[in-house]
């Protein structure tokens, strides 16, 4: 359910941005979503078309950039991937792991017309 | 290939109006949204498997298409995509965090607690996992150490609110109506309500949902989570999120330990597989067994908050004498000027 307090905050940010630009409607909204983040894209999305409802954005596609999950293994010194949370590092098997890359929830530029 | 996106996954339907568009091979059509259609022309309608629109690219990127169509059928079909044709389409750059606003009002949250001196702890656990005895419990034992004051979340009632002020401690409910979770307005909205002492602990404990609240700063200096052993000792690996953003983890109800099959150590191990380093304690609400560890905790951290208030106002203190010692030089060579 928090993802409908996400699509909130997007569309919010979004219809700001829009207005301060002075568009009529927002046609498309790129977005960047780590592996690792509180929310799926599908999630996002079924919110997303019940929070734009009458908004600016209410027609907008949604393009998602899809961060993978990346991290540093402390035991490797390395930079790793990581699929999910609570997997171990693939070279040496530790749960030494710190997350640098994939807990993203951005928008990073709209589309208007 | 679909007029929309460029995908090919798109199949004919035979009469050569109508497309299916084939998301992932699914062969169930669980929306059947319309897409929009190039006006003057017959309407195209496609059946999306899945059931948000959206579906992946071999790129790696995934998007949806708009639904303009389907709630216009009957008036127009004319649709935004080919409204745009004939107008100019701009790119605004954003680069904005989705949860910014409420990092935001948490970040004034967290120097307002700090300015203070306030230890602003955040308890977060499934339901029924004994958050609010926890607290009763905690209130109880502390009050006449530490000034506290809580701020309580559920959904509705002000149950748990009263069974703190019954223990004699400040307590403000948050509703949340139909919300999982507490944001960082709602807690704001809360200390305009509560009287919190400087130098005070702040427990607020959120709705009871071990998903939801991981994702929401609130300001406070800590979350801490509650795992109870009647809940399994999986439940960090199946709800990492919360684990990952906690930085305590309290295993409660350890006076039921004999009865239930829980292993502490691998609740504890698989903690620590989501959150590396992840304090740990054991203990019993109801027996108080272990229960003194977490009173230290919370009294080393109002500690801390304190005397970093203090340093801070000795600062301000320090910068303020400095500032007037240069008053009367400043008028001096007003003066000669």
């Amino acid at each position: 359910m928090h993802e409908l307090a996400l699509a909130r905050s997007m569309v919010d940010i979004v219809e700001t941005t829009a207005r301060k630009h002075a568009a009529h409607r927002v046609t498309r909204i790129r977005l960047e979503i780590g592996a690792l983040s509180h929310v799926s894209p599908a999630a996002l999305q079924f919110f997303f078309d019940a929070a734009a409802y009458g908004t600016l954005a209410e027609h907008a596609r949604l393009n998602v950039l899809a961060t993978p999950g990346e991290a540093w293994c402390m035991p490797c010194g390395a930079a790793v991937q990581l699929a999910k949370r609570g997997d171990a590092c693939p070279r040496c098997g530790s749960y030494q792991l710190t997350v640098v890359r994939g807990e993203e929830m951005a928008v990073k530029d709209i589309e208007v017309a | 290939m679909c007029v929309t996106c460029g995908c090919s996954n798109v199949e004919a339907t035979g009469n050569g109006l109508q497309e299916e568009h084939v998301v992932g091979g699914g062969a169930e059509a669980r929306d059947n949204a319309l897409h929009a259609a190039p006006a003057g022309t017959p309407v195209y309608r496609r059946a999306h498997p899945d059931a948000n629109n959206g579906h992946w690219h071999a790129d790696g990127t995934w998007h949806s298409h708009g639904h303009d169509a389907a709630r216009k059928v009957g008036t127009s079909f004319a649709s935004p995509a080919d409204r745009t044709m004939s107008e100019r389409l701009r790119t605004l750059c954003i680069e904005r965090d989705i949860l910014a606003k409420n990092d935001a009002i948490a970040s004034l949250n967290r120097r307002w607690f700090a300015e203070h001196g306030i230890f602003a702890v955040n308890l977060v656990s499934s339901p029924g996992s004994g958050k609010t005895s926890l607290l009763v419990a905690t209130a109880k034992a502390l009050k006449h150490d530490v000034p506290l004051a809580v701020i309580e979340g559920d959904q509705q009632t002000s149950l748990d609110a009263e069974r703190v002020r019954a223990a004699g401690v400040d307590a403000v409910q948050i509703n949340t109506a139909k919300g999982c979770h507490l944001d960082a307005q709602m807690v704001a909205d809360a200390l305009r309500k509560l009287r919190v002492a400087e130098e005070s602990l702040l427990l607020i404990e959120n709705v009871g949902n071990l998903v939801c609240p991981a994702a929401f700063d609130l300001g406070e200096a800590h979350k801490v989570a509650i795992l109870s052993v009647t809940e399994g000792d999986d439940k960090p690996l199946k709800y990492p999120d919360m684990f990952h953003a906690a930085d305590l983890v309290i295993i409660n109800k350890m006076d039921l330990l004999p009865h239930v099959d829980f292993d502490v150590t691998a609740a504890i191990d698989y903690a620590r597989r989501v959150r590396p380093g992840i304090e740990a304690m054991l203990l019993s609400t109801r027996t108080s067994k272990g229960f003194d560890a977490w009173l230290a905790w919370l009294q080393r951290g109002v500690a801390e908050a304190s005397a970093r208030r203090m340093q801070n106002v000795d600062a301000l203190r320090h910068r303020v004498s400095g500032l007037e010692a240069q008053v009367p030089e400043r008028t001096a060579s007003t003066k000669q000027a």
